[in-house]
């Protein structure tokens, strides 16, 4: 159940309070995310909207906890993230956040394999179970067949599913996903979203989604709309299942 | 390690840069190798000097001569154990660019003032009964394909005439830097040739201290028995003398150290630059690491580690051909006898080579363990 009015009773696996952000811009101050409220149980797939500058980014590396909020709080499973220091934070991401960016962010010299693989350096897995789980992420982008090839030998849909196979292979708790079919064609976008839906129905994945697009963002749960800093519900499954009967 | 692929593939991301920062580590140690070598080659007598002998030479100058009278005056001096003299012979073998030390050395005492040269006891007593024989160091025999037995003839530049001397033994060191080019015959033979002008005086002495400690009183001793005397006597510790007369030719150290500081500078500079490049082109790559949980202090041990593998593999080719180019021994035909990579040189290039390594990647390995991933993940 995602809630936007601070209403949520506590079993949420993200619960944001009262988060602000705000930047310096010169002598300008600007107020990019006030006093936000959001709840989102384990297996939601949340998207979220707004024009440009609206904060979605900011939003999302907060929730990731790549960026500290001006105020409020973030509790992730259990942990409240906002006060925790750089390498604690560093060393929850690893285990909680899967990442997936709209530039696919790959790294060049590395194979897919060894893309994927990066996360479960940070673990105590054997070089074996690494090479099972990495070989299981790819199997489940499709990509089994391309573990030895660079990133400059795969197209660009291909290069975001290695991104999202990079994102699902430690098992974080939950995937931010930022953009992530901005750089694609219609094709390859739809083919994207029908892998991120996957996860989400098959592996009982928490999905929270940053779109521009709508056809993109009709694939999720719930769409929330940010708009002068400020969260607002969008249509619910439910509705939109009723408008499509 | 697990790691490995990540370093050794950022390494290869721009191949043409990393041989060519490679590169400039291998021919900046090569060159530190060589210089360490002739370094070594002019310092040789200073690395080897026993730290109990003194040498005892004319007040004048080296080529003014001593008494042979003195040799008893010595040993009656407290702290003195043992007393050997030499003359300087100065020949020339076939050319005079075969330039190689020949010694007039004192039969009786020479062997046990100077234990580090090893010759094998029938090989000393076949010279000992032989007046014209002589003892050559194994590099030397090695140069000329000298073997015993060999009668080798030495036209004289201080002394007239040819002589000609049978090659009775070939000595060792028993360290490799040990000096192994000499050639000792008999002070007597040298004395009956030339008695008109030349008995009963030596080059210089070497006296053997019963305490090293005791250097300097029995150097001081030593020149106050014989002052006022028609042959004053100047005494230092045989490091001291060999400093001396390496200092002869200049100061070599100062020079090659010199050159060393500045070759060593300029490639701090292109690494620095080099790893600096490096980190900035791939700040998105740096950023994706730490957002995928990498922390700061992996980024900074992952540029470091680039930056130092960098220096090693070129450090280590450098001194890699430094060492293969000496291994043939002196190439200037006698001048530089002692040319030698020696495996303390090389230890040291090595870690010089790493520290550079470290130094160079310092700046950048801070700058992309303060990254900002936000900033850093904004950036196209």
């Amino acid at each position: 159940m995602v809630r936007v009015d601070g209403g949520g009773n506590g079993s949420s696996l993200v619960r944001v309070r009262g988060l602000d952000k705000k930047y310096q811009r010169g002598s300008e101050e600007i107020h990019v995310l006030q006093g936000l409220n959001l709840d989102v149980d384990a297996g939601d797939f949340v998207a979220f909207m707004g024009p440009s500058g609206s904060g979605k980014t900011t939003l999302l590396n907060l929730l990731g906890g790549l960026d500290l909020p001006t105020a409020g709080t973030i509790t992730v499973a259990g942990d409240e993230i906002t006060h925790l220091s750089g390498s604690k934070l560093t060393h929850w991401r690893a285990r909680h956040v899967g990442f997936v960016f709209q530039m696919y962010n790959l790294i060049p010299v590395l194979t897919a394999f060894q893309n994927v693989e990066l996360p479960l350096l940070l673990t105590k897995l054997s070089k074996a179970e690494r090479r099972q789980h990495v070989e299981l992420a790819l199997e489940v982008v499709g990509l089994k067949d391309r573990t030895h090839h660079y990133p400059r030998q795969l197209s660009g849909g291909q290069e975001q599913r290695v991104g999202i196979a990079r994102a699902i292979v430690a098992d974080p708790t939950f995937l931010l996903c930022d953009e992530p079919t901005g750089d694609l064609d219609r094709r390859s976008a739809d083919e994207i979203m029908d892998l991120i839906d996957r996860l989400v129905r098959e592996h009982n994945k928490t999905v929270l989604l940053v779109t521009h697009d709508p056809v993109a963002a009709e694939r999720a749960h719930v769409v929330l709309h940010l708009n002068k800093g400020v969260l607002v519900e969008g249509q619910r499954v439910e509705e939109k299942a009723g408008v499509r009967s | 390690m697990k790691y490995s692929a990540l370093i050794l593939s950022n390494l290869f991301r721009k191949k043409i840069r990393t041989l060519l920062t490679i590169g400039s580590f291998a021919v900046a140690l090569f060159l530190f190798g060589l210089l360490a070598v002739v370094r070594g080659a002019f310092n040789q007598g200073v690395e080897v000097a026993g730290t109990d002998r003194l040498v005892v030479i004319n007040k004048v100058s080296i080529i003014q001569p001593l008494p042979v009278s003195y040799d008893e005056r010595l040993l009656r001096i407290h702290g003195i154990k043992e007393v050997t003299h030499a003359n300087w012979f100065g020949g020339v073998y076939q050319d005079e660019r075969n330039f190689f030390a020949q010694m007039a050395v004192d039969d009786d005492t020479f062997r046990s003032v100077y234990p580090e040269y090893v010759i094998p006891d029938d090989q000393w007593q076949a010279y000992m009964s032989d007046r014209e024989g002589a003892v050559v160091g194994a590099d030397l025999a090695k140069r000329f394909h000298w073997k015993l037995g060999d009668r080798i003839p030495i036209k004289g530049t201080i002394f007239q005439g040819t002589w000609d001397f049978n090659i009775r033994g070939i000595y060792h060191g028993k360290k490799v830097e040990d000096d192994t080019t000499q050639f000792w015959f008999h002070y007597k033979y040298l004395e009956e040739r030339e008695s008109q002008y030349w008995k009963g005086l030596v080059g210089w002495y070497t006296v053997k201290v019963d305490n090293p400690d005791d250097s300097v009183r029995v150097a001081k001793e030593i020149d106050e028995t014989f002052s006022n005397s028609p042959w004053e006597t100047k005494t230092d510790t045989e490091k001291a003398f060999a400093t001396s007369f390496a200092k002869q030719a200049g100061n070599i150290q100062l020079l090659i150290l010199s050159i060393g500081a500045v070759v060593f500078f300029t490639l701090l500079l292109v690494t620095g630059n080099t790893m600096a490049i490096a980190v900035r082109e791939r700040v998105r790559d740096l950023a994706v690491l730490k957002a995928v949980g990498f922390s700061d202090v992996f980024v900074l041990v992952l540029v470091l580690a680039e930056s130092v593998l960098i220096a090693a593999i070129g450090g280590a080719l450098g001194l890699g051909f430094a060492k293969l180019l000496t291994l043939n021994g002196d190439p200037t035909h006698g001048m530089l006898p002692f040319f030698y990579l020696s495996p303390q040189t090389v230890v040291a290039g090595f870690a010089v080579t790493v520290a550079v390594g470290v130094v160079a990647g310092l700046l950048p390995a801070l700058s992309a363990m303060n990254l900002n991933v936000v900033d850093a993940l904004r950036r196209v």
